[in-house]
C-alpha cells in the first residue's frame, strides 16, 4: 500500500482555503441519517462531537471516565497558542507555522502545520464565545504569555488551569448537544476494538465498565480522540487511565502507526520520591517565564539553595543558550538537565534533580504577582513535596509527558482504514519529533472544531446511501468474540502478580533504554526484556473478581497487555531511526556540542508501521516529508 | 507508619455493604492517599482477594474523579485538597482511618467507594452552556470584559464537579455545584442572553434528580476542595428570583 497524505496542491497559504471550498458536502437531510462514533471526550473528542452534532449528524461519544468532563485534557496547565498577534510583537500565521516546524525538528508535514496555524485564531474566538474565562488585562482584553521555543507572546491562559477551562467549554458545547438528543454519551465505556466491514470502519466493541457487558455500536464513520500513550512508561504526567488500547486495536486492524518512538520528556516535573509512586506531576512550562534553572557549580554541594551564592551557581541553560535561555524547547531543556545530573551536579537526596528558582522574580515583581501567575502550581508543589516554593527553590526533573507519535493520518485526518479518523494527541500529525508548549491544546481543538467536521465530508458524502448496519452483522459478532476470548484468557491465568508489577517493569525498561537517551545496544537489550515481560505477563498475571462486574484490575490488564506490544514497536522504531531529532536522541548521533544530529538525507520521513500478524515483524512504510517553504537547518537556540 | 483502615466494601448497587478492616504496615509519609490504596490493592491481589474499587484519574486535583469520605469528611482532613492530593504525612502512626463512599440519594453506589455522579452531567445538559455553534464567534477581543468580572467568573469555573459539596451536606444539596456554573456564565457578557432561562432549567433538573434543599449551613463551602464560595449560591438565588418574576 502506498501512503498518500493527500496534501492539496497550491501555495501553502492557500491550500486549506481552496480545499475547504471544494470538499464535497453532505446536505442537511442526509446528515440526519448518518451516525458518527467519537471515542474520547477530551478536547479533540468533545469539540469534534459537539461540532458534528451541531451540523446535524447523529453522534455517539464514548469515554472511560464517569463524565466526559474528566478527560485527561482537564489537567493541562499552561496555555494554548494562537497567532492572534494581540501582543503586537510581530507574530503571524507564518511565524507560528515556522516555529512549529522548527520546534518539531523538521519531522512534521508542512501542509498540516500551516493549517493548524491558520485555524488557531478561530479557536480563541470560539472559546471566548463559550464563556471560557481566559486571563485578562486591566483594560479587559486578553492577556498572553510566552512558552518555550518561541520569541513572541502568543499563549492564552487561564491561570494554571487552561486545559480545565477549555475542556469545560467543549464539554458544555457537547452537553448542549446531549441535551438536544443530537449526541448520545456513553460514559464508563472502554473501546476494545474497531469493527471493519468491507474495508471500512463501521463500529466499535466497547466494554461497559460498570457491569462488564461487551456491547456493539454502529457508526458510518469512527473518530478516535483517545489521547496519548505516555503511560507505556508507567510513570508519566498523564492521568492514570491514559492508554494506547483504542489506537492499538485499530492498529492491529490495519491503521498504520506513525513515529511511535517520538516521545516528549518534559523538563519541569516533580522528581520521583519512592517506589510506591503512581504518577509524576508536571510543573507547567509557563514557570520558565519567571523561574531560573540552575545547579551548583561544585559537585556534591549540599548547602540549601538559598545559601549558595550567585557566583557558585551554574545557570546552565542561560550559559549554553543565551538567545532563548530558560525558554529553550523541551527536548533541549530535558537533555541539559539529564546531562548535568549524569555529570554529578544533581541536587536533592536522589541527586536526580535541578533547581527551578523564583527568588529573582519574587524580588523583582513581588510575591503577589508570582502568586497571581502561578499560585495553583506552587500549591501543588507544596502539597506533594511538603516544601514551600516561595522560600525554597523547587526541585525538578524531566518526566514523560506527551507522545508525538500516533496513528498515521492523511490531510483529512483519516487513518489508513477508510472511515477511521484520528484526532488530537492520538494521531501523529503536527508536532514532528518535538511538540512546542501550548500546542497540544491548540491541535486538539483545531482538529475537533475546525478540521475534522469539514474533512470528514470527503468520506461521508459517498456514504449517504449506506443504511445503518445492524450490529448482528458477522463482523460485529467476530469482533465481539475476539474481545470476549481475550478477556477470558486474561482472567484464566490466575498467576501470582498484580498488573502493576508488570507495568512498572515495562515502564522502567522503556525509561532506561527508550527514554531521554537511546542507543542501538540498549534498544536491542530492551527488546529482549520487553519480550520476556510479555511472556511473564501472559503466564503470571493475576486478576481478581469476575469479568461481568466492575473490575478495575481487568481494565488495567487489558491496557497493559497493549502497552507491552506497543513498547516493542517503539523500540523497533527507535532502532530504525539512525539519527537524532527532537525528543528522539540517539546517543550515537550528536554534534560535538551534544546537540541532536539529524540526517535529512536518509530520515526526513514519517515512519508508518503496518501490523502484519502476531509475532511477525511490522512492516515499515515511509512518507517522505517535502519542505517547500522552510529550509532545513540545524536547530539553533543559541 | 502503621495504619488501620476501615473501608466500606459493597459488591454492587444491589448488595448491602459493610466495613472491612485492613492492617497497613509499611505506609510511607510521601505516599498519597490513593497510592496507599494501590499498595493495599496489590496486597489483596496477591492474597487472592478482590481489590477495593475507587474512582480516580488525574491524581492532580483537577479531574474531580476521586471521591473518598475520610474520617467523616469528603476528601479528608486537609482544606482545599482532593483525596488524590492528600499525603500520608498528614496522618499519625497507629491511626485508624475510616473510608466511605459519597453518600447521597442522587449518587447511587456502584461498587465499594465508587458512586454514580451522572446527575451532575444531566444538570449541565439542561442549561449549563452558552448556545453558540462552532464557527459563529466574533473576534475574541471585540468584547472587553473587566478583569474583575473575568477573574470572578474564573473562580466559579474552577469547580471540578467532584460532589464533595453534596456529600458533606446534611440535605445532600447540589447548590454549590450548580451555582458555580450559573455564576460563571452570569458574570460574563456572553452569558446574558440565556441567563434567566438557564438558571430555571438547571434548578428544575437539580430538583428532579433528587438533590436536597439548601438550608444555608455552609458546610459545602468549607469542604469544597476548590474554594467555591457561598457568594455563588446567593447570586444564583437572586437570578432565580428575577427569572421567575420576569416570566
Ligand atoms: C499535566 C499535563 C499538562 C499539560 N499542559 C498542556 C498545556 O499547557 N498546553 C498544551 O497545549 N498541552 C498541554 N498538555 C498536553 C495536552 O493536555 C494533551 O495533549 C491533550 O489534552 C490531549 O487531548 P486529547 O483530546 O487528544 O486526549 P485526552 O484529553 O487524553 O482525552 C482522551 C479521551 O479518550 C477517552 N479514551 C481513551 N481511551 C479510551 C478507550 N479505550 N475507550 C474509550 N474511551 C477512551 C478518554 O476517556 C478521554 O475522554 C498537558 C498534558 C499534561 C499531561
Ligand atoms: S463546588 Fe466544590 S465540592 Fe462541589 S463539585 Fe464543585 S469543586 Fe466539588
Ligand atoms: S484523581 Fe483527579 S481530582 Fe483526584
Amino acid at each position: 500500500m502506498k501512503l498518500d497524505a493527500k496534501i492539496p496542491e497550491g501555495p501553502i497559504a492557500e491550500k486549506w482555503t481552496k480545499y475547504k471550498a471544494t470538499i464535497p458536502l453532505v446536505n442537511p437531510a442526509n446528515k440526519r441519517h448518518i451516525e458518527i462514533i467519537v471515542v474520547g471526550s477530551g478536547l479533540a473528542g468533545s469539540s469534534a462531537a459537539a461540532s458534528l452534532a451541531e451540523m446535524g449528524y447523529k453522534v455517539k461519544v464514548f469515554c472511560f471516565q464517569d463524565s466526559p468532563r474528566r478527560a485527561h485534557s482537564i489537567a493541562a496547565q499552561g496555555g494554548i497558542n494562537a497567532a492572534k498577534n494581540y501582543s503586537n510583537d510581530g507574530d503571524s500565521v507564518h511565524r507560528l507555522f515556522y516555529d512549529t516546524i522548527k520546534g518539531g525538528d523538521y519531522r512534521s508535514r508542512e501542509g498540516n502545520v500551516h493549517r493548524l496555524a491558520e485555524v488557531s485564531t478561530s479557536i480563541i474566538d470560539q472559546c471566548v464565545a463559550q464563556g471560557v474565562p481566559f486571563a485578562r488585562e486591566y483594560g479587559g482584553l486578553l492577556d498572553n504569555r510566552s512558552f518555550g521555543g518561541v520569541q513572541v507572546s502568543r499563549t492564552f491562559y487561564a491561570k494554571g488551569q487552561t486545559g480545565q477551562q477549555l475542556l469545560l467549554g467543549a464539554y458544555s458545547a457537547l452537553s448542549r448537544q446531549i441535551g438536544r438528543k443530537q449526541a448520545e454519551m456513553y460514559t464508563r465505556h472502554e473501546m476494545l476494538d474497531v469493527v471493519i466491514i468491507d474495508g471500512k470502519a463501521r463500529g466499535i466493541i466497547a466494554r461497559n465498565l460498570t457491569n462488564g457487558k461487551i456491547e456493539r455500536y454502529f457508526g458510518h464513520a469512527v473518530v478516535m480522540a483517545t489521547g496519548g500513550y505516555g503511560n507505556v512508561f508507567f510513570l508519566s504526567t498523564n492521568a492514570m487511565g491514559c492508554n494506547v488500547t483504542a489506537i492499538w486495536r485499530a492498529h492491529k486492524k490495519g491503521a498504520f502507526f506513525g513515529n511511535p518512538c517520538f516521545t516528549q520528556i518534559h523538563p519541569t516535573c516533580i522528581p520521583v520520591s519512592g517506589d510506591h509512586q503512581s504518577k509524576l506531576t508536571l510543573m507547567s512550562e509557563s514557570l520558565r517565564n519567571d523561574g531560573r534553572i540552575w545547579v551548583p557549580k561544585a559537585k556534591g554541594d549540599n548547602r540549601k539553595p538559598s545559601e549558595i551564592p550567585e557566583d557558585e551557581r551554574d545557570y546552565y541553560l542561560e550559559r549554553r543558550y543565551p538567545a532563548f535561555g530558560n525558554l529553550v524547547p523541551r527536548d533541549i531543556a530535558s537533555r541539559a538537565a539529564k546531562e548535568r545530573c549524569d555529570a554529578g551536579y544533581g541536587v536533592g537526596t536522589s541527586k536526580m534533580a535541578v533547581y527551578l528558582d523564583f527568588s529573582d522574580a519574587i524580588n523583582r515583581l513581588g510575591k503577589d504577582t508570582i502568586e497571581a501567575r502561578y499560585g495553583n502550581l506552587f500549591e501543588i508543589y507544596d502539597k506533594i513535596t511538603g516544601e514551600d516554593p516561595y522560600t525554597n527553590a523547587m526541585r525538578i526533573y524531566p518526566a514523560v509527558h506527551y507522545t508525538m507519535g500516533g496513528l498515521w493520518v492523511d490531510y483529512n485526518l483519516m487513518t489508513t482504514i477508510p472511515g477511521l479518523y484520528a484526532t488530537g494527541e492520538c494521531n501523529f500529525s503536527d508536532h514532528g519529533a518535538n511538540r512546542l508548549g501550548a500546542s497540544a491544546l491548540m491541535q486538539g481543538l483545531a482538529d475537533g472544531y475546525f478540521v475534522l467536521p469539514i474533512t470528514i465530508g470527503d468520506f461521508l458524502s459517498k456514504e449517504i446511501g449506506t443504511k445503518a448496519i445492524p450490529t448482528n452483522h458477522p463482523a460485529f459478532e467476530e469482533a465481539e468474540n475476539a474481545v470476549t476470548e481475550r478477556i477470558k484468557k486474561l482472567m484464566s491465568i490466575q498467576g501470582s502478580e498484580p498488573v502493576d508489577y508488570f507495568h512498572k517493569k515495562l515502564g522502567l525498561t522503556m525509561w532506561e533504554y527508550c527514554g531521554m537517551g537511546r542507543n542501538a545496544e540498549g534498544l536491542a537489550k530492551a527488546k529482549k526484556i520487553v519480550q520476556e515481560i510479555k511472556k511473564d505477563f501472559w503466564s503470571n498475571v493475576r486478576i481478581p473478581g469476575a469479568p461481568n462486574e466492575t473490575n478495575p484490575e481487568l481494565e488495567k490488564a487489558l491496557r497493559v497487555a497493549d502497552f507491552i506490544e506497543l513498547g516493542e514497536l517503539m523500540i523497533d522504531d527507535a532502532l530504525n531511526r539512525n539519527e537524532s531529532c527532537g525528543g528522539h536522541f540517539r546517543e550515537e548521533y550528536q554534534t560535538p556540542e551534544g546537540e541532536a544530529l539529524r540526517d535529512d538525507n536518509n530520515y526526513a520521513y514519517v515512519a508508518a508501521w503496518e501490523y502484519t500478524g502476531d509475532n511477525q515483524p511490522e512492516v515499515l512504510h515511509k512518507e517522505q516529508l517535502v519542505f517547500d517553504n522552510i529550509k532545513l537547518v540545524q536547530r539553533s537556540y543559541k | 507508619m502503621k495504619l488501620t483502615l476501615k473501608v466500606w466494601r459493597q459488591k454492587n448497587a444491589e448488595n448491602k455493604g459493610e466495613f472491612k478492616t485492613y492492617q497497613m504496615d509499611h505506609v510511607s509519609e510521601d505516599m498519597s492517599f490513593l497510592e496507599m490504596f494501590d499498595v493495599l490493592n496489590d496486597d489483596l491481589v496477591r492474597k487472592g482477594e478482590d481489590t477495593v474499587a475507587f474512582d480516580h484519574d488525574c491524581r492532580e486535583g483537577i479531574c474531580g474523579m476521586c471521591s473518598m469520605y475520610i474520617n467523616g469528611r469528603p476528601h479528608g482532613p486537609l482544606k482545599g485538597t482532593t483525596t488524590c492530593q492528600l499525603h500520608m504525612r498528614h496522618f499519625k502512626d497507629g491511626e485508624t482511618i475510616t473510608v466511605e463512599p459519597w453518600r447521597a440519594t442522587a449518587f447511587p453506589i456502584i461498587k465499594d467507594l465508587m458512586v454514580d455522579r451522572s446527575a451532575f452531567d444531566r444538570i449541565i445538559q439542561a442549561g449549563g452552556y452558552i448556545s453558540i455553534n462552532t464557527g459563529n464567534a466574533v473576534d475574541a477581543n471585540s468584547t472587553p470584559i473587566p478583569k474583575l468580572d473575568a477573574d470572578k467568573a474564573f473562580d466559579a469555573a474552577s469547580c471540578i464537579g467532584c460532589g464533595a459539596c453534596v456529600a458533606t451536606c446534611k440535605n445532600a444539596s447540589a447548590m454549590l455545584f450548580v451555582s458555580a456554573k450559573v455564576s460563571q456564565l452570569a458574570l460574563l457578557p456572553q452569558g446574558q442572553p440565556e441567563r434567566h432561562q438557564r438558571v430555571k432549567k438547571m434548578v428544575e433538573i437539580m430538583d428532579a434528580e433528587g438533590f436536597g434543599n439548601c438550608t444555608n449551613t455552609g458546610a459545602c463551602e468549607v469542604e469544597c476542595p476548590k474554594g467555591i464560595s457561598l457568594e455563588n449560591i446567593a447570586r444564583m438565588n437572586r437570578d432565580f428570583l428575577v427569572a421567575n418574576v420576569v416570566d
